[in-house]
C-alpha cells in the first residue's frame, strides 16, 4: 500500500506493507536513521517522534496509521546549520553519553517544551518518564532541557554546574 | 519485531467498520494500538485483518449528555486526564488516565481501548466499575448498553462480541455530595506502570453519613472487580478513619488473590486494603 505524510516539512510517500511499523518506514524507506529502534516493546522511548505535535512511539504505530500526518523527527530540528535549542542544550550540558536514547529524549523534550514552555524540574522528569537512558545520565539531560527552555524563552540559561565547582 | 501479515482496513465511517468486522471474522479493532500492536509484534495475537477506526469522525469527543458524560472510542488517556468534565464527574478515571503508561503511551492509547483490552492490572476498568459506567457497544445489528459490572468477564476478556465496537463509555454525572478517587502502587513504584494493586472508589455523603459507595480493585486477582463487602461496610457509617479502616479490611473479599512477579498473596492483600482506605478517604474528602 502507498502511504503519504509530511516529514520534517517535506511531503513524502512510499510503499509500505500494512504491518510496516512507522519507525521502519522512517529509517528504511525514507533513510531517516536518526530515529532509533531500541526496545521495540514500547518501554524505552528511543523511537519517539513528534506526530501532529505530540510525542509518540514510532515503533508502536503502523506506517499506515500515520498516512496524512505531520511528523517531525530529530533530523527536522536544526535549521540552516543552527542547532535547535534542545540540541544545543544537550551539547552544552553534556546531555548524552552513548547517545542511543538521545533522538528520543530530544523529541520528548521538544514536545514537552512546546506544551509547557516553563517546566519545573519535576515536570521535566515527568515529561521524560517514557524515555530510558541506558547510561543513566538523567541528571545532565534534565539540565540540558532546562538550558533549552531558558533559551526558548529568551532567557540566559543558568551556568553549568561544573563552572561553579 | 513486527507483526505477521494482515489485511489493513481503514474505514471512513462506523457502518463501513462494522461491515468490515462482519466480513472478516477474527478481525481486531485498532484505535491507539498501545495494547494491540505490542501483542501483535510479540505474535501473541495474529489477526487476519485489522480494522483501524482511527479515521472515523465523531469518535474523538468527550461530550456532555445532560445527565451523563461520554468518552468516545478515540479519546486518548492524555485527553481524559486533561478534561475538566471528566475531573468533575469521574475524578477516578481522570486520575487513572494520568497514571497510565507514560507520556507517549497516553498520547496514543485510548480509554475505550484500555477497557476492551481488560488487562488484569489496568487502571481504567476499576474506575469504570466504581463510577458505574455504561459501555456502548455497536454492531451491524444495533446498539447494546452493557453495565461496567457485567463487562469484565475474565482475564483480558470483556463482554464485547467480536463484531462489536465500543464506541463510547458513558459515566453518570456525579450528584451533590458524590465524589470518586483512584489510588495505586505501580509496578515501578509510585504510580508508574501497571498496578500491583489499585483501587477506585466512589462515595456519596449525605447528612453526615455515607449513603452510597462503590469500590473496585485491580491488579490483585484475575480481573478487575467490584467489592460489595467494602461498599456495604461503608454505607451508613460516618466515614471516620476507623470506619474506613474497618471497611477496607474487606478489600479482597470474594477475590482469589494471585501471586505474581510483583508480590505475594499476603503483600497484595495488604496493598489492596491500604489502597482501599486511601482511595475511599480521598473520595470522602473530595465529596466534602
Amino acid at each position: 500500500m502507498k502511504v503519504s505524510m509530511s516529514v520534517n516539512g517535506k511531503q513524502v510517500s512510499g510503499d509500505a506493507e500494512p504491518r510496516t511499523l512507522l519507525v521502519h518506514f522512517l529509517r528504511d524507506t525514507l533513510g531517516l536513521t536518526g530515529t532509533h529502534v531500541g526496545c521495540e516493546s514500547s518501554y524505552c522511548g528511543a523511537c519517539t517522534i513528534s506526530l501532529d505535535g505530540k510525542a509518540v512511539l514510532s515503533c508502536t504505530m503502523l506506517a499506515a496509521q500515520a498516512d496524512g500526518a505531520d511528523i517531525t523527527t530529530v533530523e527536522g530540528l536544526a535549521s540552516n546549520g543552527e542547532l535547535h535549542p534542545v540540541q544545543e542544550g544537550f551539547w552544552e550540558r553534556h546531555g548524552l553519553q552513548c547517545g542511543f536514547c538521545t533522538p528520543g529524549m530530544i523529541m520528548s523534550a521538544v514536545t514537552l517544551l512546546e506544551e509547557n514552555p516553563e517546566p519545573s524540574e519535576d515536570e521535566i522528569r515527568q515529561g521524560i518518564e517514557g524515555n530510558l537512558c541506558r547510561c543513566t545520565g538523567y541528571h545532565n539531560i534534565v539540565r540540558a532541557i532546562e538550558y533549552a527552555g531558558a533559551k526558548m524563552r529568551g532567557e540566559e540559561p543558568a551556568p553549568a554546574e561544573w563552572e561553579n565547582a | 519485531m513486527y507483526p505477521r501479515e494482515f489485511e489493513y482496513i481503514a474505514p471512513s465511517d462506523l457502518d463501513e467498520a462494522l461491515a468490515a468486522l462482519d466480513a472478516n471474522p477474527g478481525a481486531k479493532v485498532l484505535a491507539g494500538g498501545m495494547s494491540l500492536l505490542p501483542m501483535m509484534k510479540m505474535r501473541l495475537l495474529s489477526p487476519d485483518a485489522v480494522v483501524d477506526i482511527g479515521r472515523i469522525a465523531g469518535l474523538d469527543q468527550i461530550s456532555d449528555n445532560g445527565d451523563s458524560i461520554s468518552i468516545g472510542a478515540l479519546v486518548t488517556h492524555a485527553e481524559v486526564a486533561a478534561s475538566d468534565l471528566v475531573m468533575e464527574h469521574g475524578a477516578a478515571l481522570a486520575t487513572a488516565a494520568s497514571w497510565t503508561g507514560d507520556r507517549q503511551v497516553r498520547n496514543r492509547g485510548t480509554c475505550c481501548g484500555s477497557l476492551v483490552h481488560a488487562d488484569v492490572a489496568a487502571d481504567q476498568p476499576v474506575a469504570a466499575l466504581a463510577l458505574a459506567a455504561t459501555m456502548v457497544a455497536v454492531s451491524s445489528s444495533g446498539t447494546r448498553e452493557i453495565a461496567a459490572a457485567d463487562f469484565f468477564v475474565d482475564t483480558m476478556m470483556s463482554a464485547l462480541e467480536p463484531n462489536e465496537i465500543l464506541t463510547e463509555v458513558r459515566i453518570p454525572k456525579a450528584g451533590p455530595g458524590t465524589a470518586s478517587a483512584y489510588d495505586k502502587l505501580g509496578r515501578r513504584g509510585g504510580h508508574t506502570d501497571y498496578a500491583v494493586a489499585g483501587v477506585a472508589a466512589s462515595v456519596t455523603r449525605s447528612n453526615g453519613s455515607i449513603s452510597a459507595a462503590t469500590v473496585a480493585v485491580t491488579g490483585v486477582g484475575s480481573k478487575p472487580v467490584l467489592v460489595g463487602e467494602v461498599a456495604d461496610a461503608l454505607v451508613g457509617s460516618d466515614g471516620s478513619e476507623a470506619a474506613v479502616e474497618a471497611a477496607a479490611a474487606h478489600a479482597t473479599c470474594g477475590i482469589e488473590v494471585l501471586e505474581d512477579l510483583y508480590g505475594s498473596v499476603a503483600y497484595k492483600t495488604h496493598l489492596a486494603q491500604v489502597f482501599t482506605a486511601r482511595a475511599v478517604n480521598a473520595a470522602l474528602s473530595a465529596a466534602g
